[in-house]
């Protein structure tokens, strides 16, 4: 009897994992779906390759190539930002704090805190900074707030793969008379590689997708963006801008912006596989 | 006894937190002998030689006294250079631990680190202790393939060599054969006894019959304390310790 129960039991369960395993999957496919689908009558080579023409918000002539290009280097410039403090941050916890210490404690959970304040928050952050030092609506300010946005993202998951360096093999480095310096640098990363690639990329994806963080920053603009002191456009903002207006073809090519933003984010993901294959050549396993 | 020595361990003692793992230990290691440290696991022999190119600095909670005086220098003099102790000594860990890239840059990191740029000088370098190591055949075809990918006894061979290649004084083996088979095992123990012509060697293990196989000179540690040391035989042949004598006679293990 007893048996029978749990025979049924485990069935259940199995059932239950395996459906909530394809409500995920399927929602994707869905999200995907719709954007494909409702971008169609929109999407077409001029979209991404011209700027939007006068009238572009009636649905006359005109492309999203300011946003596209605005939001590439938004998300590029705030990632090398990003980066650039993230790798010290996380060699610094890993190799030279004690593990234990109080202060690496409060670091990791200050990310924490970071990763969780929502991005309008960094938005308005960000605004006060800009203000504060007489900036305006600017590439720059998108940038500074975005890299904010993105510190903890990347920082955290460099500091997963970090950490899990096996320490003998740091010791083998510094028992050849590396400096801490030298094994974290030629040894450590080097070993972390495909982690580090893969939590760049990842922070990448959010820095170039949030809309809230670049609302008061970077401000928005018909033009390519040619100076950092310029505001700039970005596709999520041009998601936004777009859905709200009357007119169909419009909203049609918010579609077809988030089609181009989310093609972007599935290249990104692929781009990460492949570079972790190659970064991963020298990975001791 | 009339061994010169420039290695000279006088009253260590290692403790974590409050657990003593070594405890007052006094040792003239021979120049230019295979010196064997034997004993139980757990018995500190890893540990002393963690203590010998300051890997415990890294050791959480580890808390060493005592000197180890190399050439009169003091290691834990506070003034001491960390990075030159350490390329003093050359370590092989009891699983072999490549560093994360190619066979050839495996070799040359060391000389790299160490100021020497010269294309031609690290390849030829490289081709030297390569051979040295009796690897230079089976990977001189396979220099820029990544070291992980060759068998677990050429690894540790490797990593000998690299710790030759930073020309190094004395080199430290911790258990290194424990991760290999068999035939690996004798090629590695055969290159240790090659070595000690120019290096002084002190290797830890817990096979009594490698001991036997490689030893000139015996410390057997037992619960953190040195009981007894000697020349191979005497120690291995005629120990004078009862704890000595049980433990060469396998009683304990």
């Amino acid at each position: 009897m007893i048996s029978r129960r749990r025979k049924f039991e485990e069935r259940i369960f199995k059932v239950l994992m395996l459906g909530s395993t394809v409500v995920v999957i399927g929602s994707l496919l869905v999200i995907l779906g719709t954007v494909v689908v409702k971008s169609l009558p929109a999407l077409r080579l001029s979209m991404l390759v011209q700027t939007p023409k006068g009238g572009y918000y009636l649905g006359k002539e005109g492309g999203i190539l300011n946003a596209i290009l605005g939001s590439l280097y938004l998300a590029g410039g705030a990632t090398l930002l990003a980066v650039l403090l993230s790798l010290p941050v996380v060699l610094y916890l890993n190799l030279y704090a004690r593990k234990a210490s109080a202060f690496a404690t409060v670091a990791r959970f200050a990310l924490d805190v970071m990763w969780g304040i929502p991005s309008i928050v960094y938005g308005a952050f960000g605004f006060v900074v800009m203000m504060s030092l007489g900036l305006r609506a600017s590439l720059l300010a998108g940038v500074i707030t975005v890299a904010l946005l993105e510190i903890p993202i990347m920082a955290r998951a460099m500091d997963e793969v970090v950490r899990l360096v096996p320490r003998p093999l740091l010791d083998a480095s510094v028992s050849l008379g590396a400096t801490r310096l030298e094994t974290a640098l030629k040894v450590a990363a080097r070993q972390a590689l495909p982690g580090i690639v893969t939590a760049v990329l990842i922070a990448f994806g959010r820095g170039i997708g949030d809309a809230a963080s670049v609302l008061f920053t970077a401000g928005f603009t018909d033009n390519v963006p040619t100076s950092l002191l310029r505001p700039a456009a970005t596709l999520p903002l041009a998601i936004f801008f777009q859905l709200g207006s009357p007119v169909l073809e419009v909203r049609q090519r918010a579609y077809a912006s988030a089609a181009v933003l989310t093609l972007i984010v599935l290249a990104i993901s692929l781009a990460s596989r492949v570079l972790v294959r190659k970064f991963g050549r020298h990975t001791i396993r | 006894m009339a061994l010169s020595s420039h290695i000279r361990i006088r009253d260590l003692s290692v403790s974590y937190g409050d657990q003593d793992v070594l405890k007052h230990v006094s040792l003239d290691i021979p120049d230019r002998k295979v010196t064997v440290v034997i004993g139980p696991s757990g018995c500190g022999k890893t540990t002393l030689l963690k203590a010998m190119n300051r890997l415990l600095d890294s050791v959480e909670g580890a808390r060493v006294t005592g000197t180890i005086l190399v050439d009169g220098e003091d290691l834990y003099d506070p003034k001491a250079e960390l990075t030159h102790i350490r390329k003093k000594m050359g370590l092989l860990s009891q699983k072999p631990q490549v560093l994360p890239m190619s066979v050839f840059d495996n070799i040359a990191y060391g000389p790299r680190i160490h100021g020497l740029r010269d294309k031609r000088r690290l390849a030829a370098l490289v081709e030297r202790e390569l051979r040295a190591a009796g690897l230079w055949d089976e990977v001189k075809d396979r220099l820029h393939e990544p070291a992980s990918r060759l068998s677990v006894g050429q690894q540790q061979r490797l990593c000998l060599a690299r710790g030759l290649a930073v020309e190094p004084e004395i080199i430290l083996g911790d258990e290194p054969t424990s991760a290999l088979d068999p035939l690996s095992s004798r090629i590695v123990e055969r290159r240790l006894i090659e070595l000690k012509s120019d290096y002084t060697v002190i290797v830890v293990t817990h096979i009594l019959r490698q001991a036997r196989r490689i030893a000139d000179y015996v410390a057997f540690l037992y619960l953190g304390e040195l009981v007894e040391h000697g020349e191979a035989a005497e120690v291995l042949g005629s120990p004078r310790d009862p704890r000595t004598k049980a433990y060469v006679s396998g009683e304990i293990s």
